[in-house]
């Protein structure tokens, strides 16, 4: 598979880790997994619901703002995804600014509902397309969201894996450590160590992210890229438009 | 009647400077007329709720000097990035920030529209958010052992202001499914609301109707204002207007741009109102 797109890729990876579940949610600035749980769907034969934020066609919700979080709260969410202006090897994340808070000297949009979805979501998949030791840093500046809890904290959730334009990380959440998962094709170990801020596991041989085969890319050009254009149609047009 | 009385210059008047004013996201129903008369009125020291977040709306306000307080779960321009107004103002300290997380100014709203002082909430602990706000509380689940909550206090907004797709004229005002407008009017002392058209029928009149509609009750005054999103949009009627959109992003990362941004689209024309 040679015309893959980074971004078909990174879709359809993504997509493998939501297989089987009920109810994937999305939130803000998330064009990629949203395609991602889209697919899952359109493979799912009706299985799986997807609540897309900011869509009106792709969400099961009615009760305004307030219902993802409460939702998420009743366990009736299997997956959501977080980003991180800076993320750290303990999968700590930080949406609020680098520097010292409040006058960061750069600042991102804000936590949105990272502090509160990251505890009580099983499957929460951090995704972040820039792999650089600017974004994955060995300690973030503002703890948005912490990657671990002590064990009186109630905490059914928490990061399930780390994907990058580069590679997937797991997460072992009794170690506090990410585990190299696989490498996209076109880049190597190495290039991960020098581009990531924090220390991590690697299995002796470290697999290729596999790539999706022609089927999966027909119906991501297709179906999926009308569906994810009507909430993202920048997105959409700079992907899907030459495809 | 009344309520139906108001042009969008009117309700600007009415929101006092100092007011806490609570609004909602750009995918929701963004009063966009009003702001634009609130900056030409020049109000001053407003202290924004995001409900939970906010786009354009508090850009504009912040990069014109309206604000003294912002607090929010996060300020996005969607698919554009950073609000550039918001960052210049985060990086000087010229406003003063609380930053929170969604279900936190949901928590605090309900709190308020149920008449109590706060409501418990799941997560936070171990973030920076909660080191940050002096205004939340680390608490115990009274009915369990060893189970820390934290405590958020009611936030009861001075103003909730939005816009909507239709009101009638007793000031009900149809959402949809925009529930988090409805969570807005019950919270807040004083609710103004724009709408694409003010209709005769009685909007409670039909069931179907009435379960996505507030009731006047809640609503302090209702202007009609046809494309009063513009340029944000409004679910089921219009498209944000991303030329226009992505026009004030470039114009506003400078401060040029951005007195130059006003000048075009806020202080000369009327015509966009």
């Amino acid at each position: 598979m040679t015309d893959c797109k980074p971004e078909e890729l990174l879709i359809a990876s993504i997509a493998d880790m939501l297989t089987g579940l009920r109810h994937v949610a999305v939130g803000n600035s998330s064009p990629i997994p949203g395609a991602a749980a889209l697919l899952t769907r359109a493979r799912s034969k009706g299985e799986l619901r997807v609540s897309l934020l900011g869509s009106r066609k792709h969400t099961a919700f009615t009760d305004g703002g307030k219902e993802l979080f409460d939702c998420a709260a009743e366990g009736r969410i299997d997956a959501f995804f977080l980003g991180g202006g800076q993320i750290d090897g303990e999968a700590n994340i930080n949406l609020v600014g680098i520097g010292d808070y409040p006058q960061t000297k750069v600042r991102f949009p804000g936590s949105f509902g990272s502090a509160y979805l990251y505890f009580l979501i099983p499957r929460v998949i951090l995704f972040r397309e820039e792999h650089t030791d600017r974004v994955l840093v060995p300690k973030v500046d503002f703890i948005s969201a912490p990657g671990t809890s002590p064990a009186n904290v109630y905490r059914p959730g928490g990061p399930h894996a780390l994907v990058t334009g580069r590679c997937i990380f797991d997460f072992d959440k009794a170690a506090k450590r990410f585990t190299l998962r696989s490498v996209h094709p076109g880049h190597t170990v190495q290039e991960i160590r020098e581009n990531t801020g924090f220390d991590f596991d690697e299995p002796a041989k470290v697999p290729e992210t596999p790539t999706p085969d022609a089927g999966t890319l027909a119906l991501i050009r297709g179906r999926i890229g009308e569906e994810i254009a009507e909430t993202y149609p920048a997105f959409a047009a700079r992907v899907f438009a030459a495809a | 009647m009344a309520f139906t009385s108001h042009d969008i210059e009117q309700i600007a008047a009415r929101i006092p400077d100092g007011a806490k004013i609570a609004l909602p996201p750009d995918y929701s129903g963004c009063a966009m007329a009003v702001i634009r008369a609130l900056i030409r009125r020049g109000a001053k020291n407003l202290h924004i709720v995001g409900v939970p977040s906010v786009g354009l709306q508090g850009d504009m306000l912040i990069g014109a000097g309206c604000v003294a307080t912002l607090e929010t779960a996060a300020v996005t321009m969607g698919e554009l990035g950073i609000a550039p107004r918001f960052i210049n103002a985060a990086k000087q300290g010229s406003i003063k920030l609380l930053d929170g997380t969604c279900p936190a100014i949901h928590a605090g709203l309900q709190a308020a529209e149920k008449g109590i002082p706060y409501m418990p909430l799941r997560g936070l602990l171990g973030s920076d958010l909660l080191e940050h706000r002096e205004d939340w509380k680390r608490g115990e689940n009274p009915f369990g052992e060893d189970d820390p909550l934290v405590l958020i206090p009611a936030i009861k907004p001075d103003v909730a202001l939005f816009h909507v797709a239709k009101a009638d004229r007793k000031g009900n005002a149809w959402i949809g499914v925009r529930r988090e407008l409805m969570l807005m009017a019950h919270a807040a002392k004083q609710t103004f609301i724009t709408a694409e058209e003010i209709v005769d029928e009685d909007l409670l009149a039909d069931e179907i109707v009435a379960a996505g509609t507030i009731p006047g009750l809640y609503v302090t005054a209702v202007a009609e204002a046809k494309q009063g999103a513009w340029p944000v949009g409004l679910g089921g009627r219009y498209a944000p207007d991303a030329a226009h959109i992505a026009h004030y992003y470039e114009q506003a990362r400078s401060d040029d741009g951005f007195q130059r941004y006003l000048a075009d689209h806020v202080h000369a024309p009327k015509a966009a109102e």
